[in-house]
């Protein structure tokens, strides 16, 4: 393993642990109607991203998935059910909370393995890598600011009606 | 629409006569009236605004016998130089209805029973001490309209965020013109219209994005019409799946698949930059941010966009050209932008297209960011919406600081940790139950809000209190504990403000019917009885009517871009519609986005993410216009194989929102008595239906039963207006089982994530044939 290999092999692992979490908190919050559907708009950057490791990887020797492990078929449709049936209820508000305080602790270890990856490239002369880099750590920062803000926003709610 | 030998001329031609003008001609007067008695009869003409749509068209309501008898346009009225529109010729038969709600009511065993001022007050007053006691702040909300006086609303904001100390107060303003409201903020860092209607007067080429004016503000029509009819007339770019009265007129209209604005946008303005037809010098000058929209855009082919938006991209081409050839540019944009997908973010193109093109500020030129209701902008501007009195922003610890001192209250009181709760996320915490009181005014969301189903299930929940204060026993009241009657347009006084700024007061004209009482009065009521104090003892709200009220509101306004404090009742009375601001803003170049100054530092086009201040103060240290780009995204629900139609919802020039006014008019009613469904003729021949045949729309939300009309509608697309509910057939909701008639049965829940408006623009439906 070397220097490349290892970074790329951890931003990929986190790049698809992203786009899980993000389709996953998609359909556990239903009735959090703009989670709902901003999660799948933010998840498909993550693809996006995985895309396109998978294609720089493989000029070095990598070989690596160019799409997210999709999330289990009838565990989804559970969860459906389950965000239906729970969702007027105050406590689903502590769940939202849990999940954006995951995506956003999962998003900063994605910028910080973006960021590793531009250094690596710098030091190692890869144009190609540093361009891959300045491409997508923009989207994982606008990823973190949206858990971030959604954050602020449902707190004081959600906490202060416990 | 068939109309019979006795329907009224203005029924049958909403727009009347032409008055033709040419360039810099100033527009001539034509008076429009409507009197039920001979005008020898009249015993007063009280001066006020129309209130059934946004324009503000000044005019007089004729009085008799303590009656309102008729109105008239007024001729010297900068906005509208005597004409009206045909809602305003017979809407202010609502007033004299037999069924206006003359007394409180309250809800017991049987339902909602009469009751008395007392007793109804001292309900609303027990639940909002008991709630701030157990539950805090929180746990109240309150939901407001686009159609109370800004003497209201400012009483409204004060009570709630100074008086209570929540965050949830917002208009319904959400669903008409909070994207107007954020596009304005994200590109000039501050609320407020540049443009004005005079600029139809001077324009070359008008640029209509989803903007169907003929039915929407047909006075603003008006006047683009008799400059159609004059010398030199401008040219309209028009883009609308519909064939609307305004794409007929057009040189170029644009139907593009619903739900791709921001594609053909972002396309207009790749072939803007890619033939240099920008001003290089006006974007040095003005602007942050070009090269960034550059970037965004370098792909952004008219074939790239024909893909998306489903047309020619030779059109795309044209009317880039159009633009890019135009010496005066006039933009306006309005519901088919703002309620559709990624709405703020294709509203924000088009106020880079007029920077681009250094089109503002001078006579001609500019973007009219229109509202859809009649004091949207009050609502606005008083913080009655999701933002702070005044244009303050909530991020900014100077601005909340000068609101607690003209308050005189502790700034914690004031909630200023998040941006202040929207509408749709007030309805979300009733339905999680952490919001258990919820005071309406002036509004009807069971029939105006996306998914009705899930609307009608919330306000009927034990644990939600609901106080509906409202003119009629709406679908909303209905579902209500408290109902407090309420006075009208024509029965107090107050201030309200037009979609290009223009001020105007309404004067009560005639007494409310029986026990219903101004809107004011109400609330002054309640903070009387809750007895709300300010940090050092006194009363929080020191005013007592509208001009005290008024009084209070210039105080808080002073200073802030829309400043009142040269605006007296005096000069209303005296010079009619008088605009803040001046005619234009932005004359210099100048905006209000310095870092101190603006209202917000900005959203994610995208996420919604807000912008932090630091980073804010990083890009923009020097408060010029801000040019924010945007990627086009899919649409969130498209059309699929069980719901091959994209729905689009929309209005009806015959009818105003809810129809509780309009459909009260007889002549109003005539002239569109029923929901329909419009078709192309293609559709309408595959699934073997025909004019006038029933159907029903059928979304994964709900059924509605509605009749053909086959229009030069895009393929694939449905219309259906929103203004139909059931005070008029069964109640408060449809029947069991059968099929509604509000359009809103159908809608997806789904908004804007940076204005935070519900998208209704956007969702799958099929079409089931009714056997007869």
């Amino acid at each position: 393993m070397n220097g490349i290999h290892y970074v790329l092999h951890r931003i990929h692992h986190g790049e698809n642990e992203a786009a899980k979490e993000l389709l996953r908190m998609a359909e556990r919050q239903q009735t959090e109607h703009e989670v709902h559907h901003v999660a799948r708009d933010l998840a498909s950057w993550s693809q996006e991203h995985l895309n396109l490791l998978a294609k720089h990887a493989a000029n070095f020797d990598l070989d690596l998935d160019d799409h997210a492990d999709t999330p289990n078929g009838i565990t989804s449709q559970l969860r459906e059910t389950l965000a239906n049936a729970i969702g007027p209820r105050p406590e689903p508000a502590l769940l939202l909370l849990e999940d954006l305080r995951h995506l956003y602790l999962r998003t900063s270890e994605n910028s910080l393995a973006w960021e590793m990856l531009a250094q690596l490239a710098q030091a190692k002369h890869e144009r190609g890598l540093l361009a891959l880099s300045e491409e997508c750590h923009p989207q994982t920062l606008r990823q973190i600011r949206w858990a971030n803000t959604m954050i602020k926003t449902q707190t004081p709610q959600a906490l202060a009606s416990l | 629409m068939a109309h019979s030998a006795s329907t009224p001329p203005r029924i049958r031609d909403p727009w009347g006569e032409r008055t033709p003008y040419g360039p810099a001609q100033s527009w001539p007067a034509r008076v429009d009236q409507h009197l039920v008695v001979d005008e020898g009869a009249v015993e007063r003409w009280v001066p006020t605004a129309s209130l059934l749509h946004s324009n503000g068209d000044a005019m007089d309501i004729a009085v008799a016998d303590g009656r309102i008898v008729g109105v008239r346009g007024r001729h010297g009225d900068r906005v509208n130089r005597g004409r009206l529109d045909v809602k305003d010729l017979y809407g202010w038969q609502a007033n004299n209805s037999a069924d206006r709600l003359t007394r409180p009511l309250v809800r017991g065993e049987d339902g909602l029973a009469p009751s008395d001022w007392d007793s109804a007050m001292g309900l609303v007053v027990q639940r909002s001490r008991d709630l701030l006691d157990s539950d805090g702040p929180g746990s109240l909300g309150f939901y407001t309209t686009g159609q109370l006086f800004a003497e209201e609303y400012y009483t409204l904001t004060t009570i709630a965020r100074a008086g209570i100390g929540t965050g949830h107060l917002d208009g319904n303003t959400r669903l008409c013109t909070a994207t107007a409201g954020e596009a304005l903020k994200e590109t000039f860092g501050s609320d407020g219209q540049p443009a004005s209607y005079s600029d139809v007067d001077h324009a070359d080429v008008i640029a209509l994005f989803g903007h169907n004016v003929a039915e929407t503000q047909p006075v603003l029509w008006m006047r683009i019409l008799d400059r159609l009819a004059g010398g030199d007339p401008p040219k309209l770019l028009v883009v609308d799946p519909r064939r609307t009265p305004v794409a007929t007129r057009a040189e170029i209209h644009l139907a593009p698949r619903p739900g791709t604005n921001l594609a053909l946008l972002n396309a207009l303005l790749h072939e803007l930059i890619e033939h240099d037809l920008i001003d290089h010098n006006y974007l040095n000058r003005h602007t942050v941010g070009f090269a960034e929209l550059a970037k965004q855009v370098e792909h952004c082919t008219p074939e790239w966009a024909a893909k998306i938006c489903e047309m020619p991209a030779e059109d795309v081409r044209q009317a880039a050209w159009l633009l890019g050839s135009a010496q005066r540019l006039l933009c306006t944009v309005l519901q088919g932008v703002y309620q559709s997908h990624q709405a703020t973010a294709a509203a924000v193109q088009v106020n880079n297209l007029v920077l681009l093109r250094g089109m503002l500020g001078r006579p001609g030129c500019g973007v009219l960011q229109m509202n859809g209701q009649p004091t949207a902008q009050n609502t606005r501007e008083c913080g009655a919406n999701g933002d702070l009195p005044g244009f303050r922003n909530w991020e900014n610890a100077q601005h909340i600081a000068e609101l607690a001192k003209i308050w005189n209250v502790d700034p914690l009181q004031i909630p200023h940790y998040g941006p202040p709760t929207h509408a749709m996320q007030i309805f979300r915490y009733a339905e999680q139950g952490s919001l258990k009181f919820l005071w309406i005014t002036g509004t009807n969301p069971a029939v105006s809000l996306p998914e009705l189903a899930r609307i009608r299930s919330i306000l009927s929940r034990d644990e939600l209190f609901v106080v509906v204060q409202d003119i009629f026993l709406t679908e909303t009241a209905q579902l209500a504990d408290v109902v407090l009657p309420a006075a009208t347009w024509g029965e107090k006084t107050g201030v309200f403000t037009n979609a290009d700024r223009t001020v105007h007061l309404s004067e009560k004209a005639i007494e409310p019917p029986g026990d219903a009482r101004p809107d004011l009065d109400i609330l002054l009521d309640y903070a009387r009885r809750m007895d709300f104090r300010d940090q050092d003892g006194g009363p929080l709200i020191s005013w007592s009517d509208p001009e005290s009220a008024y009084a209070a509101w210039q105080r808080c306004s002073a200073g802030r871009p829309c400043d009142y404090t040269d605006i007296s009742y005096a000069d209303l009375r005296s010079e009619g519609g008088i605009q803040w601001g001046g005619e234009r803003l932005y004359t210099d170049g100048d905006f209000p986005a310095a870092p101190d100054e603006c209202e917000s530092y900005g959203r994610d086009l995208i996420t919604g993410a807000s912008v932090e201040q630091t980073e804010y103060r990083a890009l923009n240290p020097a408060g010029k216009a801000v040019i924010k780009a945007a990627e086009f995204f899919p649409l969130h629900e498209d059309a699929s194989s069980d719901y091959p139609f994209q729905l689009i919802t929309g209005r009806t020039i015959y009818h105003f929102h809810t129809r509780t006014k309009t459909a009260r008019a007889p002549e109003l009613h005539a002239a569109a008595p029923d929901v329909w469904v419009e078709l192309c003729a293609e559709d309408a021949e595959s699934l073997a239906v025909a004019e006038g045949d029933l159907v029903d729309v059928v979304s994964p939300r709900g059924r509605i039963r509605a009749r053909v009309r086959v229009t030069a509608i895009r393929r694939g697309t449905v219309f259906v207006p929103f203004h139909y509910g059931y005070w008029d057939t069964t109640g408060a909701a449809p029947p069991d089982d059968a099929p509604g008639r509000a359009a809103n049965e159908l809608t997806v829940t789904d908004w804007d994530p940076v204005s935070k408006q519900p998208l209704f623009k956007t969702s799958a439906a099929r079409i089931d044939k009714v056997q007869p």
